[in-house]
């Protein structure tokens, strides 16, 4: 077959050995159980802040303070957090693994996701530690 | 021929020359053409047809090759859905052109019938409606398609009881046509997972009784373009022409590698 009849190939006909690793099981295996615990979690938490007790209208900085005054609400919403950051995050790597054509976009795209989400889970996981209720 | 040509005044060939037997009914066949050496991508060409409404698209584009236009490309081998040579898109469903009738696209009385022909997507086009299978068969082979057994080999036949011969029978009946693995949504993202196609002949082989190979089959489909990648899209299980339970073939590996039991 000449050059000029060469047309676009997406696949490359080796594949290299496996690597006898189990994170794909791990990964599959998480987005279901995370996915369980985030429809009670998520669900509890949009029923407490949305419909309970006049819902949304009734949040201000002394409800939030009284919440996490909690340990239990406080560990709730780090499972939360921890959960859906994870359960997210997993989610867009199968899809930039499915998605992107070059090894270097998937790159870099990987180290966004894992950028933000390290951001967002450190920012998150300090806020509900540290969280001050005289500041205000 | 007058390909080009047809293209660009954008007609439906006619075929006055195919002969039409009676209570046969003219349908038009919209075939993706593509021919490397003249053209830079794919485009659609019309074909007016008659066709009995027994007939097969099989048929239809035999009597299009032989009658109107020579230069049209497709295999086909035995032409009774056992060989899995002509599988394409028809109407946008991966099926085999010699098992599909006629009868069964014909639209409503009175109004005209256009039935479209494609190429399975997710392959590279060679020609027309004829793809490069490698990348399908290494996938296949990939995953040990074979027998594997250790020790002495046994001087009868290795004996296996019709329990466990029922394990794996479903997947026995692949015929490597590539409609599964060409309707497959992350395949066609993702060209380097295995597909359904090479995840039901490695299902084939790991619950057999007989064979000791199941570890390496599933250590190879445990990586990351392994059964992992599957999303359930059922794509394959409606594609298959064998009615082969593609998806839940793929959910059995899954299995075996969760409880580590196959």
């Amino acid at each position: 077959m000449t050059e000029t009849l060469t047309l676009d190939k997406p696949r490359s006909p080796r594949r290299p050995a496996a690597r006898r690793s189990n994170f794909e099981l791990y990964s599959w295996l998480f987005m279901r159980l995370s996915g369980l615990a985030l429809v009670v979690l998520v669900l509890g938490h949009l029923f407490i802040m949305n419909i309970v007790d006049g819902g949304v209208h009734r949040i201000d900085f002394a409800f939030v303070a009284g919440r996490w005054s909690s340990p239990f609400w406080q560990f709730w919403d780090l499972l939360m957090l921890w959960l859906a950051q994870l359960h997210g995050g997993n989610g867009l790597r199968t899809i930039i693994d499915d998605y992107a054509r070059k090894d270097t976009t998937r790159f870099w795209l990987k180290i966004m996701l894992y950028a933000s989400m390290v951001v967002i889970l450190v920012l998150g996981t300090l806020v509900i530690f540290t969280f001050d209720p005289t500041i205000a | 021929m007058t390909s080009t040509a047809a293209v660009l005044d954008n007609t439906a060939n006619t075929a006055s020359e195919i002969p039409a037997p009676d209570g046969s009914v003219t349908v038009t066949v919209k075939i993706q053409r593509f021919n490397p050496e003249v053209d830079s991508e794919p485009h659609w060409e019309s074909y007016d047809v008659p066709a009995l409404p027994t007939d097969r698209v099989l048929n239809l584009l035999i009597n299009i090759k032989g009658y109107v236009d020579g230069t049209l490309s497709f295999r086909r081998s035995c032409a009774h859905g056992i060989c899995g040579s002509d599988a394409m898109q028809i109407n946008g469903m991966n099926r085999l052109a010699c098992k599909v009738l006629v009868k069964d696209l014909l639209a409503k009385k009175g109004k005209p019938t256009t039935i479209t022909v494609a190429p399975i997507k997710g392959l590279p086009v060679m020609k027309d409606l004829y793809v490069d299978m490698e990348p399908f068969f290494e996938a296949f082979r990939a995953v040990k398609p074979f027998l594997i057994s250790y020790g002495n080999e046994p001087s009868r036949e290795r004996i296996q009881s019709p329990a466990d011969r029922e394990r794996f029978d479903d997947t026995t009946k692949c015929i490597l046509c590539a409609c599964c693995t060409t309707s497959c949504p992350v395949y066609w993202a993702d060209g380097s997972y295995f597909g359904p196609a090479a995840i039901v002949n490695a299902h084939r082989f790991i619950f057999d009784s007989r064979d000791e190979g199941a570890e390496e089959r599933l250590d190879i489909l445990n990586d990351t373009e392994g059964v992992w990648r599957c999303r359930t899209t059922f794509n394959c299980t409606d594609a298959c022409p064998r009615g082969i339970q593609v998806t839940k073939a793929i959910q059995e590996v899954k299995r075996a590698l969760l409880f580590k039991r196959v």
